[in-house]
This record gives structure tokens, C-alpha cells and sequence, in this order.
């Protein structure tokens, strides 16, 4: 296969995978459980997953490590456990997958907030990131990706711990935004442009957003990502905000609805187009088509 | 009058040093413990609150604005106690069980500790028994539950229900909030009302609590 910082010079969209938590629900996941503690008790499960996508045309697949993070376990009492949590999500998925896609290591916020504005020091935050990647980065994973942050210095921090373990492995980083009067924000108040420049400035090979409020929105964010950067754009989109129906949860932006829309992230430049919350594999099969039948960008 | 301005000008810039020296200044000086909480640490929080709503200071602010007014309040609460002045009210708080997401909710306790409530926070992943026995142990006025996860929202139900079984529905009002509930989910639920961030909880509750108003 073909090294992925070599892919990513190579025209056309790569396309990835959909939603993990939304499968893993309905695989018998508990609200409240830890849904890392899956890879050391049924990594079957993860497996199963990793094909579906797989089949449905996705080229990455991500590792069932969001919550990896010592920080992270401690709050489920499994940070003792943080190498084999994250060294067996990587194992169960380049099982499935062999070589006939990418894996990527999926790495989200630790769950504490940085000094001064919550109580954890910047030494014990990169500490934590650096102890998950090392194991996975030691697997052979192809890419990292760190996601779903809202404070650019923690992303920073996750980045540079990535950086600190491998100087070639290439990196993704996603921030989440809310669109506000003052323009799309995180929630702890940063930019788009200030996302943009922070992480590059950090070592991030691939920038963009995940997560957030629906393919509609995700279209400008990436646009005004475009206009700080020059680095490959990465857009994991949710199926939209969820709605009750008759008691059961429903996202409500269809496969179709997402493929059709994501014609505009290729005129972007989107380099990589994968779904968050809510996707499924009927969402990235219909996003297969779509890129396959693009022009190569 | 200018002490207790500038006392709320150094909690809204986040500066607890500040914020404590001058609250002692204000004991020392002989002003009344209320006087120092309404005038200084609630007029502070209220700015706050209302530039976060605009979108003019975000998350980060809010958070060192908190530790500021705490820095405050705990040198005023001993006071208060000694001079058995009550709160605006007690409100029992937490994330519902099987639920680890503290953010919103810590918002929200912030928010109301700044309009003068008192807070008992229960933190996250709540049993519904333990929010019933908070609410009566503590004599609580309201109950406020959070959720992020749509699957852990049903657990709010279980708490009003049990809320009824326990007889405090007469006494206990009950606030629901997180970003997948909605107006209709807290009405399905017999919730007394959905608030969409933590200065809407505060009016809510106030208009629940009239009494101090």
C-alpha cells in the first residue's frame, strides 16, 4: 500500500469511514460504559465494524482510541490499562483490514481542562497524550488523528506529543466549532483562522473539523479554513444535530442528503471526507460514489 | 460604592487574587456580607454572564470569572452563616448517571452560585436515588439535571418519577438541560422546565423562587 503522506500527494479525495459510538450503541454499548474497554473484551465487535466500512469504499479506518487517554480512562478506573486498551484497538482493526486501508488512530480531548482556567498542567496533559500514542504509534498505525478539540492548546499539546514520538507520521487535527455571531467557534472561543495557523504552527500535516452542527455548516467552515491554510483539509461531518422521534434518537441528514452536498467540499479542496456522529456505512457508501465519480482534485 | 465596583471590574477580568483582597478590604471595612455578595461578586457575575451569552468572552473567561467569585465567596459564606442570612435558594445539580459530561453543567452551577443560589453539585453519572436523597437531605428548592447523550436523557425521567413517589413534586421544582434535550422532551418527561444554557437556568429558577427578588 502506498504510504499515506505519499497518498495524500496523490490527486483525488481520500475517503473515510462514518461514526464509531453511533455502531457501537447499537451493538449493545451502555450509555455510562467505557467504550475503549470494547477493545480488550470484544474487539469482534471493532472487527465487524472495520469491514463494514471497508466494504462500504471507506480508505481510513479509525481505531476505537477517542477516549484513550490515560487522563481519559482514569475516569472509568482503566488508566492502568492504557497500553493494551489502545495496542489492541490497532491490532483488531489491522486485522479486518489487512493493508486494504488506512488506519488511523483516533486521539480526542482528555476530559480535563488546562491551567489556569481548570486544574490540569500542560506537562501532565502532553504526559497523558504521549503515553496513548506511543503504544499506538508503536503498532504501526499510518496516520494519527487527533479530533474533536475545543481548546487549540490542548490540540497543540496532543499534536506535539505525536510530533515528540515520530518526526514522519503524518497528523491530522480537527477542531469542533459552533457557528455564533462572532463566526464559527469552539466552545472554549477559538477561530477558525486561529485553528488554522495553531495547529500547523503545532506539526499537523492535515487540518479541519469534525463533529459539529451538519454538512451545511461544515461547507463554510471548510471554506474559511481554505483561506488560512495550504495544507490538506480533513472534514468529518455529523449526519446533522439529533432529534427525538418518538423516544428514539435520529440523525436527521440522509446518506444521499450528505453525498450530494459534499460535491461542495471537493470544489473546496477537501483532501479527506469522512463522517462523525450519526454516519453509517450507508452514508460513506454513498459518499464512495460521489468521490469516485469526481473529478481527480 | 467604588470598592464594590471595582471588586466586580477584577472578578470579570478573572483576577481571584484581586477578587479576595478586595472582598477582605470590604469585611474589614464593615460592609454587610450581602451587600459585598450582591453589590460586588453577583453584579460581577451577571456581566459575565450576559458577555457570554453575546459572544463577546467564551468558555476560558467564564471559568476564571468562577474561580474569582469563589475566591470571594469563601471568605463571605462564614459570615453569612453567622449572620443566618439565606441564599436565593438551594438548588441540587448534576450530570445523570451514565453520564461523564461535566462542562455544561458545571456552567450552570456556576451561573446560578453568581445570581446567589446555593448549589449542591452532585458532579456526573448521578443515580436517580442519589439526586432524591440530596433533595431531601439538603431541603432543596429545585433539582437541575444535565445530559449530553441522547441514551442517557430517559434516566431525567426516572428522577421525576421518582421525585413524585418520594412526595417532593409539591416542593421541588425541576429544571432539565443538554444539548440534545428540547422544551417538548422536559413537557414529555413532567419536567417543570428545559433551559438552554446556564444564564436561561438562572432565570428559570428565579422565576420558580421569587421569594428574594
Amino acid at each position: 500500500m502506498t504510504p499515506f503522506h505519499e497518498r495524500l500527494k496523490q490527486p483525488g479525495v481520500i475517503l473515510g469511514d462514518g461514526a464509531l459510538g453511533t455502531m457501537l450503541f447499537q451493538r449493545g454499548l451502555s450509555p455510562g460504559d467505557c467504550p475503549e474497554r470494547l477493545n480488550i473484551e470484544a474487539p469482534e465487535i471493532l472487527e465487524e465494524i472495520a469491514r463494514l466500512y471497508l466494504d462500504a469504499g471507506a480508505e481510513i479506518i479509525q481505531t476505537n482510541t477517542f477516549g484513550g487517554s490515560p487522563l481519559k480512562l482514569a475516569s472509568y478506573s482503566l488508566d492502568n490499562r492504557t497500553e493494551e486498551i489502545n495496542g489492541r484497538a490497532v491490532r483488531a482493526l489491522r486485522n479486518a483490514v489487512g493493508d486494504k486501508a488506512y488506519i488511523f488512530a483516533s486521539c480526542g480531548p482528555c476530559g480535563k481542562l488546562l491551567e489556569p482556567y481548570g486544574d490540569s498542567s500542560a506537562e501532565e496533559i502532553f504526559e497523558s497524550f504521549r503515553r496513548q500514542l506511543r503504544t499506538i504509534i508503536g503498532e504501526g498505525v499510518d496516520a494519527i488523528c487527533v479530533e474533536t478539540m475545543t481548546d487549540l492548546a490542548e490540540a497543540t499539546l496532543a499534536v506535539q506529543a505525536a510530533r515528540s514520538i515520530s518526526t514522519t507520521i503524518p497528523i491530522c487535527a480537527t477542531m469542533t466549532f459552533d457557528s455564533t455571531p462572532k463566526g464559527f467557534r469552539t466552545v472554549m472561543g477559538t477561530s477558525i483562522e486561529q485553528a488554522a495557523r495553531g495547529l500547523a504552527a503545532a506539526g499537523a500535516d492535515v487540518i479541519g473539523s469534525n463533529c459539529g452542527n451538519g454538512i451545511v455548516n461544515m461547507v463554510q467552515i471548510a471554506a474559511e479554513f481554505r483561506k488560512f491554510t495550504s495544507l490538506p483539509i480533513i472534514i468529518q461531518s455529523n449526519a446533522g444535530i439529533p432529534v427525538l422521534k418518538e423516544g428514539a434518537v435520529v440523525y436527521p441528514e440522509t446518506a444521499e442528503f450528505m453525498a450530494e452536498k459534499s460535491k461542495e467540499l471537493f470544489k473546496i479542496g477537501v483532501k479527506i471526507i469522512g463522517g462523525c456522529c450519526g454516519t453509517t456505512p450507508e452514508h460513506t457508501a454513498a459518499l464512495r460514489k460521489v468521490v469516485s465519480g469526481t473529478v481527480l482534485c | 460604592m467604588d470598592l464594590l465596583r471595582e471588586l466586580s471590574e477584577h472578578l470579570q477580568n478573572g483576577d481571584a487574587k484581586n477578587v479576595a483582597e478586595l472582598t477582605q478590604r470590604a469585611i474589614s471595612e464593615g460592609l454587610p456580607a450581602k451587600t459585598v455578595l450582591d453589590g460586588g461578586l453577583i453584579a460581577g457575575m451577571s456581566v459575565v454572564g450576559d458577555k457570554f451569552r453575546l459572544h463577546e468572552i467564551f468558555l476560558p473567561d467564564v471559568l476564571l470569572a468562577a474561580k474569582a467569585m469563589y475566591a470571594g465567596m469563601d471568605l463571605l459564606k462564614p459570615l453569612m452563616i453567622k449572620d443566618n442570612i439565606k441564599t436565593a435558594g438551594k438548588v441540587v445539580i448534576g450530570t445523570v448517571q451514565g453520564d461523564l459530561h461535566d462542562i455544561g453543567k458545571n456552567l450552570v452551577a456556576i451561573m446560578l452560585r453568581g445570581a446567589g443560589f446555593e448549589v449542591i453539585d452532585l458532579g456526573n453519572d448521578v443515580s436517580p436515588q442519589k439526586f432524591i436523597a440530596a433533595a431531601e437531605r439538603e431541603k432543596a428548592d429545585v433539582i437541575g439535571m444535565s445530559a449530553l447523550l441522547t441514551t442517557t436523557m430517559p434516566v431525567m425521567k426516572k428522577v421525576v418519577d421518582l421525585v413524585k413517589e418520594a412526595q417532593l413534586r409539591e416542593r421541588v421544582r425541576i429544571i432539565v438541560g443538554g444539548a440534545p434535550l428540547s422544551d417538548e422532551y422536559a413537557r414529555e418527561i413532567g419536567a417543570d422546565a428545559y433551559c438552554f444554557d446556564g444564564i436561561n437556568a438562572v432565570d428559570c429558577v428565579q422565576k420558580f423562587l421569587p421569594r428574594n427578588r
